[in-house]
């Protein structure tokens, strides 16, 4: 036999098994993500009332009428106004309980958990707790009874618009689910700041505390704190699970702090069943987080190699 | 994560193409005809609150002899689930829905149900058959009737010198006495009423949400003037909001954290539980020179799936079940929760409803009772009203030019129904 033959045989044995690994996970992929994605951009041209094989052509007639929509547009407003407030806070109390917790010297391991485990509790969970219990409108609600405490009187927490309370509840449940995630990330990129960077900067005279972290910490933690931002940006603009479960009854949702996956989720399914005016506004959704990252990517320079 | 998301996304993007293949694939629900030559059916009912609803649906089933129905229960946002799986071949064959909604009938989703119906039409009220009926053809079987009324308790309106509304100015006012430190005057669910309400406060008013005629019937001064005196009831702090359960749910009244709550009929045999006699009932009170107590009716219906394989068989059982055996009609609508039945030589004859409180709220539904979802009113109209309805009780928007909107929206959506008749 000769060397080129087996050469051969070991390249068609290692194509076999590529696609034996991957060939079901890249069907699913495909079957579940990129065939909808594209029926989905299918249907935004059509009037696809109650059905998804739509004949009737509409053009961009559901662009524009999505974008007409004051609902729609309101609600990408209240989003951009949520991201530009949530993802500085998470960020911050993030990279806050990572910097405490990489100080500890002992028990590291168990605030690292502890902070942590709400990341692994449901949105839904969460939220039901945050409103049936924390935030619950009624007297014996547990921010209400320490409200009690002081002789204030009870505030109907998801109900009230003005002030707007709700967000408090929106804001609060997020923070706690979403931060010890990142802290995890925070940990992990504190923990590949070479040690001799912080020795010779305290050979050059920088104080450790504010000096050190505005200098090397912060710094070196370029990488980590751009996919962070990054994350929390998508995850902001896609926003669903809490907010729906928070504020939604049963006869729909109210007109504040709708997310845009929200008032989709009205039109589209639902009774609405509107699925060629949902599927454009799905696709100017993700246009619009399309955009964002890729600005974003390319002005904090995502992916370039950093160097110590 | 947002894993959650993902899974709707996803999910209902996996429904959509599954209606897709489904042409494509046929079948494989093994609901092909068992080997026994009987068609087997899927029958879908929404998640009722009572005990026993479930099981009794299940005899019903099993007793039809011509079929083999399996029924399935279906917990969570039903309306959701019904609307997605008529895009399939894999739905129910026969289905519960609230509607039909016109876009089912246009689309041709739903079958024509006239000649099932047809020995009995005259045994349903108006305000029942009207929102089933398009053209002159029922497209869904009235299974039961229900309504919506105001709970008041006697005793807190007495303590507090009030007497029970009988007008939407009286209603406020009440609902400010009544409001003390711990007890609330009013509740209309969690959102401040404009979920639960809808078009109630514009049939008090003497309007309506669509005409007969296939208008908009809120084109009108009185609308604004009706709407905004909800707001009052908002500002007053005399609404409770925020309690652990809504509207649909006795829980707020029974525990005393408010002494008036609108909720439906089916609260009723566990309010008398817990207070006695100590309750009464009245309709949504009028308002304005044209105004008249308004109480809204609305009905569960049996609809067949037209893309069900065995659509003949499909609608022999509803007209087995929904018109021809009344003693299950009457077992459905009265063993368990608390509901009028839907033919009203049934709701006429049945022992539960001849006096008290419960008597008194069927002479409400015949006397005032109007159609809770008009036929022509569509989901893109009621989301548009809604969100105006919200934005005038709870942020003391502007009336008129919030209904304004409403009407431009319900306008555009009429002329699309016309369209596509």
């Amino acid at each position: 036999m000769s060397a080129p033959g087996g050469e051969r045989r070991r390249q068609r044995n290692r194509t076999f098994w590529f696609w034996t690994f991957v060939g079901p996970f890249v069907a699913g992929l495909a079957l579940f993500t990129y065939v909808p994605l594209a029926w989905s951009v299918y249907l935004s041209f059509f009037d696809a009332h109650n059905t998804v094989s739509p004949t009737d052509f509409v053009g961009f007639g559901n662009y524009t009428a999505m974008l007409g929509d004051p609902a729609f547009r309101s609600s990408l407003l209240t989003f951009t106004v949520f991201t530009a407030f949530i993802v500085p806070a998470t960020y911050a109390l993030s990279l806050g309980l990572a910097l405490a917790v990489n100080r500890l010297r002992f028990a590291q391991a168990f605030f690292r958990s502890v902070f942590f485990l709400p990341a692994a509790c449901s949105y839904v969970v969460a939220a039901m707790v945050w409103k049936m219990s924390v935030f619950n409108g009624v007297r014996f609600g547990l921010a209400n009874t320490v409200l009690g405490w002081f002789g204030a009187e009870p505030v109907a927490w998801l109900a009230a618009t003005d002030p707007p309370w709700y967000w408090l509840v929106i804001i609060t449940v997020r923070l706690w689910l979403q931060a010890g995630f990142y802290m995890l990330l925070f940990l992990a990129g504190l923990q590949r700041i070479p040690v001799r960077l912080y020795e010779a900067a305290a050979l050059d005279g920088a104080r450790p505390g504010w000096q050190t972290f505005r200098h090397i910490t912060f710094p070196a933690l370029r990488t980590t704190s751009v996919a962070v931002v990054l994350l929390l940006v998508v995850g902001a603009f896609q926003a669903f699970d809490e907010f729906y479960n928070l504020l939604s009854g049963a006869r729909g949702y109210p007109p504040y702090a709708r997310p845009p996956l929200v008032h989709l989720y009205y039109t589209a399914l639902g009774q609405g069943q509107d699925l060629g005016l949902g599927s454009a506004g799905a696709v100017i959704l993700a246009l619009i987080i399309l955009v964002v990252t890729v600005v974003q990517a390319r002005w904090s320079g995502l992916g370039r190699r950093e160097e110590y | 994560m947002p894993i959650n998301r993902r899974t709707l996304m996803a999910g209902a993007a996996g429904l959509a193409l599954t209606g897709g293949l489904a042409t494509a694939c046929g079948t494989n629900t093994g609901r092909g005809g068992g080997g026994s030559g009987r068609p087997r059916l899927s029958q879908w009912y929404h998640q009722y609150g009572e005990a026993g609803t479930r099981q009794a649906v299940g005899r019903y089933a099993a007793a039809y002899k011509d079929a083999d129905v399996r029924v399935e229960w279906r917990p969570g946002n039903y309306e959701q689930q019904s609307s997605a799986a008529l895009l399939t071949d894999s739905g129910p064959d026969v289905l519960e829905v609230s509607g039909p909604t016109l876009d089912q009938i246009h689309s041709g989703q739903i079958v024509d149900l006239t000649d099932v119906i047809a020995d009995v039409k005259g045994d349903f009220g108006q305000a029942v058959l009207a929102p089933k009926t398009y053209d002159g053809r029922v497209w869904g079987v009235p299974q039961l009737v229900d309504t919506q009324v105001l709970y008041y308790r006697k005793s807190l309106l007495q303590a507090a010198g009030v007497r029970p509304p009988r007008t939407l100015d009286e209603l406020v006012d009440a609902a400010g006495r009544l409001t003390t430190a711990k007890v609330k005057g009013l509740f209309l669910g969690n959102d401040g009423g404009a979920g639960v309400l809808g078009g109630t406060p514009l049939h008090a008013a003497g309007l309506s949400l669509v005409t007969d005629e296939g208008a908009v019937g809120f084109d009108d001064p009185a609308a604004a003037r009706t709407l905004g005196t909800l707001h009052r009831l908002y500002a007053d702090k005399s609404l409770l909001l925020g309690a652990p359960t809504d509207w649909a749910d006795p829980s707020a009244f029974v525990q005393g954290l408010t002494a008036m709550q609108w909720s439906g009929l089916w609260a009723l045999p566990q309010i008398k539980r817990a207070h006695g006699e100590d309750f009464g009932v009245l309709p949504f009170p009028p308002d304005g020179p044209a105004g008249r107590p308004a109480v809204p009716v609305g009905a569960w219906s049996a609809a067949v799936s037209a893309r069900s394989g065995h659509r003949d068989a499909a609608r022999a059982f509803v007209k087995w079940l929904w018109v021809e055996r009344t003693d299950l009609q009457e077992d459905f609508a009265l063993s368990y929760g608390f509901h009028i039945p839907a033919r009203t030589s049934l709701a006429a004859r049945a022992d539960r409803l001849r006096n008290g409180p419960a008597a008194e709220i069927v002479r409400f539904t015949t006397d005032h009772g109007f159609p809770a979802q008009p036929l022509l009113w569509t989901p893109p109209s009621q989301t548009t009203y809604q969100d105006a309805l919200n934005r005038i009780i709870k942020g003391g928007a502007d009336p008129a030019t919030e209904l304004k909107s409403a009407v431009r929206k319900a306008e555009a959506e009429l002329r699309r129904m016309r369209k596509g008749s």
